[in-house]
């Protein structure tokens, strides 16, 4: 009999048995923070060292935390709340991570399961609440269920398409005895498919063999699928010569500097990307989920093209889009399919007409959709585009391994549009949800997976203010995380919407009364840093860079810059506006359209 | 029907589920957050350790929707297996109703004897009223009580539909 075994007879108080199966899943971080009902699970990670808890300043931040952590590691990020108001103020991070598909596991403190229902001290029904928040949800009611749940839920959190899982634990359980399980091998019900069906790999083949018109988007489904589908992936583009287009969640699976890549599409992304959807004749589509941000207007979307889908989610396909060929199969295993059938097949391309194709395409990027002009003298206004890239090429001079989270708004497109990811997982966004406050706490648990990185938050100056208490966490753990501030004193994403589509009628979208962002730096123990024009720019950046701890750089940028291209909701691909420097028109909305988010 | 068929269509949908606490709450969650239609829902423990629940669910929409209902469903952790019963095959629908007849005379006899002809049970009865037993598919049950409507309907409980596909097939 093995040591585990005989163990796993014994008893042990819930929390005891809590820990040990975390501990038994990998966990090696959780953050959290204290309350009543889950006090027996911090007097027990009291007595141990194998799990490290980070205090944040709010349970939403703790989630968005181990998203950052669970992004750019691919493991299960740990949260752990208290009741009532811990779990409600946890939600905003759990829909997040359901939306962009981030695996989490979210353990809840719960009133003794004798006064559940009875409207105990913060009690709350946080299965309830939670349900279409989470992947899945439990609540433990029985000790020997307990060691069981917790290795289901990381089972459940990892498996098929990732996503949050809590676990609702109530007092009771906490304290009162309970048995050990180990891991089981198969779970019941829930095994998702992730081996691609042959005869639709080769049907895929034929079709990519013979397109005149190629084109492959994808999203944050191959960097779920990991690493190594982000390679598959690249040697694939790059066997077939295709050109190749990522959604916001999927940047850096493909390297941004090879000629191949077209640059993200969708919304506000580049002329030649949405173009070669509109124009292409054979669309492969990998992990990505036809967003309403990416396709425009849909019955306008991609009209000519035959649709391949690859996608561990059987609800993503035919969702929005119906396609011809679905592929039921985690990225990394189509991918592979993908390549040895490719290879397999002695049929060529159509090669003078994928050359023809290619020219159309370096046409559309002669346009230099992301063009903008920054005026160098002395004293001039910072372009928030200029501000990006300038922080791109002085922090590859650091050559430090690069991490950047962002904040919600203009900054975060710019971010996307002008600083070019090279591998997976080094870009952590809030794309499905659009959480304003995501950022900081986002970078916070990537750098405590990456202590030696550098971690780089792009926000806005509204955005921020949304977890800035998180300052604090930084300062605690000593995290040198760098919050950079385009701050343009609006909630510029709102501005331009008014600009554009309600008659320059700024409601409330002005950042009144803003702190002093150095001061606030100096007050959480961090430093400030502030560039009000051009030739401060690149001193502030190497300085930031250079300093040992957390830094907030605030940014003065220009106030009226809009995000550009931009394809107004209710658009198609091929309705695009331009910016000032192709000699922008208005948006032409259609009532339709307006009422569109 | 081709993905792209915008027509309507009703579906006859059951789903195998692990028979635990919150698992109706999280079918019905699914179909009115994401605005499907429920037009009739049965749910009960099907195996005899009590482990699994089968539902069925009546819905309708377009090929796509009801494609989109099924990913759904099936992405559930607790669930087991669907079955779309309308496009896999020729399949029974059934479903109980008590129907419940106020009147007297006349109408009271005329009841009775449309009852009779519906192959309807007497199974509760008083000087003024009867209830009615009847199981059928849903349209007999909705042609019956279109017919007690002027013989003194009262009150009407339906189970909603239980279904299984014809011949061997299982889900
Ligand atoms: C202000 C703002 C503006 C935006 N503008 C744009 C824009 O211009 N362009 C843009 O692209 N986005 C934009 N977004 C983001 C947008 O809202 C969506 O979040 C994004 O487009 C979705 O990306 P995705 O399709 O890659 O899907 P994700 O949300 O990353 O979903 C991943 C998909 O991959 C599947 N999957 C998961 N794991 C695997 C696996 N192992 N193997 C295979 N498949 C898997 C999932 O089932 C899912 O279908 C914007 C967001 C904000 C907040
Ligand atoms: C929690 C939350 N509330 C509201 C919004 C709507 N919203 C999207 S962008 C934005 C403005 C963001 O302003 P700022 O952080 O300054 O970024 P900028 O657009 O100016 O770069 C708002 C209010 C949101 N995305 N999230
Ligand atoms: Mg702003």
């Amino acid at each position: 009999m093995s040591a585990t075994q005989s163990q796993a007879g014994q008893m042990q108080a819930g929390a005891e048995i809590l820990l040990r199966a975390l501990k038994d899943q990998g966990v090696e971080v959780v953050f959290g923070y204290p309350g009543g009902a889950v006090l027996p699970i911090y007097d027990a990670l009291f007595n141990q060292n194998a799990i490290r808890h980070i205090l944040v300043r709010h349970e939403q931040a703790a989630v968005h935390a181990a998203e950052g952590y669970a992004r750019s590691t691919g493991k299960v990020g740990c949260v752990l709340v208290t009741s009532g108001p811990g779990a409600t103020n946890a939600v905003t991070g759990l829909v997040d991570a359901l939306m962009d598909s981030i695996p989490i596991v979210c353990l809840t403190g719960q009133v003794p399961t004798h006064l559940i229902g009875n409207d105990a001290f913060q009690e709350a029904d946080t299965t309830g609440i939670t349900r279409p928040a989470t992947k899945h949800n439990y609540l433990v009611k029985r000790p020997e269920d307990l060691a069981r749940v917790v290795h289901e839920a990381f089972y459940v959190a990892r498996s098929g398409r990732p996503g949050p899982v809590v676990i609702d634990l109530p007092k009771d359980i906490l304290i009162g005895p309970a048995p050990y399980t180990e891991a089981t091998v198969q779970h019941a019900s829930y095994r998702p498919r992730t081996e691609p069906d042959p005869d639709q790999i080769a049907r895929a083949v034929a079709l990519l063999k013979q397109a005149k018109r190629p084109m492959v988007y994808t999203g944050g489904g191959v960097i779920n699928a990991g690493p190594e589908a982000a390679a598959l992936l690249t040697a694939f583009v790059r066997e077939t010569g295709f050109p190749i287009t990522q959604t916001l969640m999927g940047l850096g699976a493909y390297p941004a500097s090879d000629p191949q890549f077209l640059g993200m599409l969708g919304m506000h992304g580049t002329y030649e990307a949405n173009l070669a959807m509109h124009g292409c004749d054979v669309l492969l589509a990998v992990g990505a989920r036809f967003d309403d941000r990416v396709t425009g207007r849909l019955n306008a979307f991609s009209p000519e093209s035959r649709k391949i889908h690859i996608d561990i989610d059987g609800s993503s396909i035919n969702k929005n889009v119906p396609v011809e060929v679905p592929i039921i199969a985690d990225a990394g295993r189509a991918m592979a399919a993908l390549m040895a059938a490719w290879n397999a097949d002695p049929r060529q391309t159509d090669k003078p007409a994928l050359t023809a194709w290619w020219r159309q395409i370096d046409q559309w990027r002669e346009k230099q959709s992301l063009r903008f002009s920054q005026d160098k003298t002395k004293g001039a206004i910072i372009k928030p585009q200029y501000a990006i890239r300038r922080l791109h090429e002085i922090s590859r001079e650091f050559g430090r391994e690069t991490y950047v989270t962002t904040e919600v708004g203009q900054h975060q497109m710019w971010a996307a549009q002008h600083f070019p990811f090279e591998k997976p997982n080094r870009w952590m966004t809030s794309g499905g949800l659009g959480t304003m406050g995501y950022g900081l706490p986002a970078a916070m648990g990537v750098q405590i997976a990456h202590p030696d990185a550098l971690v780089v938050d792009i926000a806005g100056e509204a955005s921020i203010l949304m977890n800035i208490q998180e300052m604090g966490t930084l300062a605690q753990y000593r995290l040198p995380v760098k919050v950079f501030i385009l701050n343009n004193q609006y909630m510029g994403m709102v501005r331009q919407w008014q600009e554009l589509l309600h008659g320059s009628r700024y409601s409330e979208s002005y950042s009144a009364a803003l702190p002093d962002f150095i001061k606030l730096a100096d007050s959480f123990h961090a430093k400030g840093l502030r560039a009000e024009s051009v030739d401060q720019l690149d001193d502030v950046i190497r300085e930031m860079l250079a300093t040992p701890t957390a830094v907030i750089a605030d940014i003065a940028v220009d106030q009226a810059e809009n995000v550009f291209p931009m394809i107004p909701s209710g658009a198609a691909h091929d309705e695009m506006l331009l910016g000032p420097e192709h000699g922008a028109t208005s948006a032409g909305v259609t009532d339709a359209g307006l009422a569109l988010v | 029907m081709p993905m792209t068929d915008t027509t309507q269509r009703s579906a006859t949908i059951s789903v195998l589920v692990d028979n635990e606490s919150g698992v109706l709450a999280r079918v019905i969650g699914l179909f009115s957050g994401r605005g499907y239609n429920i037009d009739s829902l049965t749910v009960a423990p099907v195996d005899q350790e009590g482990r699994l629940s089968r539902i069925n669910v009546v819905t309708s929409g377009t090929a796509m929707v009801i494609e989109q209902i099924k990913a759904q469903l099936d992405r559930l952790v607790p669930v087991h297996r669907v079955a779309d019963l309308t496009k896999d095959g020729p399949h029974v629908a059934r479903e109980l109703a008590l129907v419940k007849v106020i009147g007297a005379g006349e109408k009271r006899v005329e009841a009775l004897r449309i009852a009779d002809t519906f192959r309807a049970r007497v199974v509760d009865t008083t000087m003024e009223s009867f209830v009615f037993e009847l199981t059928g598919a849903p349209d007999k049950i909705d042609a019956f009580i279109e017919l007690m409507r002027d013989l003194g309907l009262a009150e009407v409980s339906r189970s909603g539909v239980a279904a299984l596909a014809r011949a061997k097939r299982v889900i």
